[in-house]
């Protein structure tokens, strides 16, 4: 018997763990897909979704996890709390699910002050009460100074699939169109700049915020939805390319539809990133019906964080499982998912 | 954005598109010499419109790419070391040496830092007496003056902590080898717009001259290029060969004398050796004077084994122009972004990663 199967990542290739390897690229998918995936593997796993699919007789659940480690803790617009909160909330509306009750783990590292962890805890407090959801069990644990930085989180969560609503990559069709709730790259480019130290005339403010409510609004007005993701680690080229991958169809988007505001824009110009793998918090791409993209717009465009959604393409037959955009100078290009990291442990 | 979006502008691009299809009336080769105008290329998709009469040869203007690999090695060495902190552009970090690259000295504990400018590192140096803070400082006319201040306020303050890995190289010389070569096939240049900022095109101006050949100073916006190809195109069907600049928002015939001045005080022109392409009269800096006790090879005495290049790579051949990425037989397969054979993989201004990132689908560009 074979008590130790071989690594089924090459030694050869990576004998230790990268910080890439947690960038939300292609290692991060070796990672589960080739060490994750096979190791754990059930049905509920299986589709890789934001959350796990479960059913208690007729009662649909969705159930995730995520740990939040970014560093600054504190940043415009939001802190690792808030984002503990909302993160997994919104994963689990990704699920089409009302997110409903949360576990909340703390790995404390000796000497964080006590101020800046009640700051967090606070912020907590009132995430949950604005995602509507209830923080019902936990655990602390502290670490020795530099074991640590700081503070990580770790936040579980149970949802209601709302009924009627049936989001998978099985679901995507050619023709359906591709639906962005709002402006690319402002959660990664307030954490980068304040990281980097930049200063910058206009405020650029993290948006973390919950998304159920748009999801919500889209299936009580009959939009039929596909598929949902939240851009998040490796932003909007690796959800894209995630959901073509699963659903084995072609997407093309259009460049100058995309919703990347100014600063965004400047700040990428900067330091040299691609808007498209900055990391997102408070919106999401929903794949709906043909012909459905417009009224969906407009049913996001009346949520305060929908004020920007915008159609920015369709599902096609050709070129499956790739994403093309349409450059503003009418060019055509693949958008390939991150390779490496671009910024690394931004949430 | 203003000073953006003028130079992204889709109709703007389709009108100069048009232009340049109305003028050229023969096959034309030009190379476009830095790998910024690569990226662009792919990235915009500019290469699909052009003409088919026009043929694109990527340059070797890609500092990263041509770091010889015995540097790598240094690095990699100098990295490993625990009184050392090593800090890089965040570029160098995948790229592979002999055995492996910088990410994995990090990952294997060693003290290796992505900063944005040589400054951060000298910051490091000033606030870590007690270790040996080095920079990796590599590039082209363009990142020169700001590794020589660092050089030069380094030894202003006696931070005696600092020290450079240099492998600086310089363009004229690479464009004087292509277009010197036999084999060349290269008929016009696109001019790197960022080094010509520093340097000014009066060099240029005398290699245009010599070998006949016209160079158009070129930014890197999509409508910046497609400008630079189409007055580059009038002056090869007309046959012209002076230097224009395209680039006149940022570059002065003259450069940016203060910058010269700069490099000229902290370092002197030696021969250099360019990763896959070979030894180039010349072509590279050299901490000198008071400055060179800052270079980290002669200051820490750094020992590696002897360096090898993977077998089935071809980046020399990319960078000298002669051969596509998509002619490598590891193209995409053995050689990809995560499992990197070749430094123009890795780069962001690597040929390979422009053709794997934007254009895998795509065949070539001809």
């Amino acid at each position: 018997m074979n008590l130790f199967p071989n690594c089924p990542i090459p030694l050869t290739e990576y004998p230790r763990v990268l910080l890439a390897h947690g960038g939300g690229g292609r290692l991060t998918q070796n990672l589960i897909e080739k060490m994750l995936l096979p190791s754990f593997d059930n049905p509920f796993l299986a589709p890789l979704h934001d959350g796990a699919l479960i059913s208690l007789g007729e009662q649909r659940l969705a159930l995730s996890t995520d740990s939040y480690v970014v560093h600054p803790p504190f940043f415009p617009g939001g802190d690792i709390g808030r984002l503990a909160v909302f993160g997994t909330a919104n994963d689990l509306a990704m699920c089409g699910a009302r997110p409903l009750f949360l576990s909340c783990a703390l790995i404390l590292e000796e000497g964080l002050p006590m101020e800046d962890l009640w700051r967090i805890i606070v912020s907590m407090k009132e995430a949950a009460q604005e995602a509507d959801v209830q923080i019902v069990t936990g655990d602390s644990k502290v670490v020795e100074r530099g074991k640590g930085d700081g503070i990580f989180i770790n936040t579980a969560g149970i949802g209601a699939v709302l009924p009627g609503v049936e989001v998978g990559p099985q679901q995507v069709q050619a023709g359906d169109e591709i639906v962005l709730s709002g402006p690319l790259g402002l959660h990664g480019i307030a954490i980068m700049a304040l990281r980097e130290g930049l200063s910058l005339d206009a405020d650029v403010k993290s948006d973390s915020a919950p998304v159920f409510p748009m999801v919500k609004a889209l299936a009580e007005e009959g939009i039929e939805i596909h598929m949902l993701r939240d851009p998040t680690r490796g932003g909007l080229s690796s959800a894209l390319n995630e959901m073509a991958t699963k659903s084995r169809i072609g997407m093309l988007i259009e460049e100058e539809r995309l919703p990347i505001g100014p600063e965004v824009q400047g700040v990428c110009e900067i330091l040299g990133l691609d808007p498209l793998y900055v990391a997102n918090e408070g919106n999401f791409i929903a794949v709906v019906k043909e012909g459905q993209s417009e009224q969906a717009v407009e049913v996001l465009r009346k949520n305060p964080s929908g004020r920007q959604a915008v159609c920015i393409g369709r599902a096609v037959t050709e070129h499956p499982q790739t994403v093309v955009m349409r450059t503003r100078i009418r060019g055509e290009r693949i958008v390939d998912v991150m390779s490496g990291e671009q910024l690394p442990r931004i949430c | 954005m203003r000073y953006l979006d003028e130079y992204r502008d889709g109709a703007a691009a389709q009108k100069m598109l048009r232009r340049i299809a109305g003028t050229i009336t023969r096959p034309w080769t030009i190379m476009e010499v830095c790998g910024s105008q690569t990226h662009a290329l792919l990235k915009y998709g500019i290469d699909q419109l052009l003409p088919d009469k026009l043929t694109l040869i990527h340059g070797p203007g890609c500092p990263v790419c041509v770091t010889p690999v015995e540097i790598i090695d240094q690095a990699i060495a100098l990295a490993a070391r625990p009184d050392v902190i090593f800090t890089s552009y965040g570029d160098m970090l995948r790229v592979p040496g002999s055995g492996k690259d910088l990410l994995s000295v990090k990952a294997e504990g060693g003290d290796v830092r992505m900063v944005y400018s040589p400054m951060d590192a000298l910051k490091i140096a000033r606030e870590n007496p007690d270790k040996k803070t080095v920079f990796f400082a590599i590039g082209f006319e363009t990142t020169a003056p700001a590794n020589a201040m660092a050089a030069f306020l380094a030894e202003r303050d006696g931070v005696d902590s600092f020290f450079m890995l240099t492998s600086h190289v310089l363009i004229p010389p690479a464009i004087e080898t292509i277009a010197s070569s036999p084999d060349n096939r290269v008929q016009g240049f696109l001019a790197p717009g960022h080094v010509c900022t520093v340097t000014g095109y009066t060099q240029y101006e005398t290699l245009a001259a010599k070998y006949r050949l016209p160079i158009v100073v070129t930014g890197f916006e999509p409508l910046d290029l497609l400008q630079g190809i189409y007055m580059l195109i009038k002056q090869l069907e007309t046959g012209g060969y002076t230097v224009e600049n395209q680039y006149a928002r940022s570059v002065a015939r003259d450069g940016n004398p203060q910058a010269q001045a700069l490099i000229d005080k902290v370092f002197e022109v030696v021969d250099h050796k360019w990763r896959g392409i070979g030894t180039i009269p010349l072509s590279g800096l050299r901490l000198k004077g008071p400055y060179a006790r800052f270079d980290a090879i002669t200051a820490l005495g750094v020992e590696s084994p002897p360096s090898q290049e993977a077998s089935a790579c071809i980046a020399g051949l990319v960078l000298q122009g002669v051969k596509k990425p998509v002619d490598c037989p590891a193209f995409a397969t053995d050689c990809t972004p995560e499992h990197c054979l070749g430094a123009p993989m890795v780069s962001s201004e690597g040929a390979c990663a422009a053709y794997y990132l934007y254009s895998r689908r795509e065949k070539a560009i001809t």
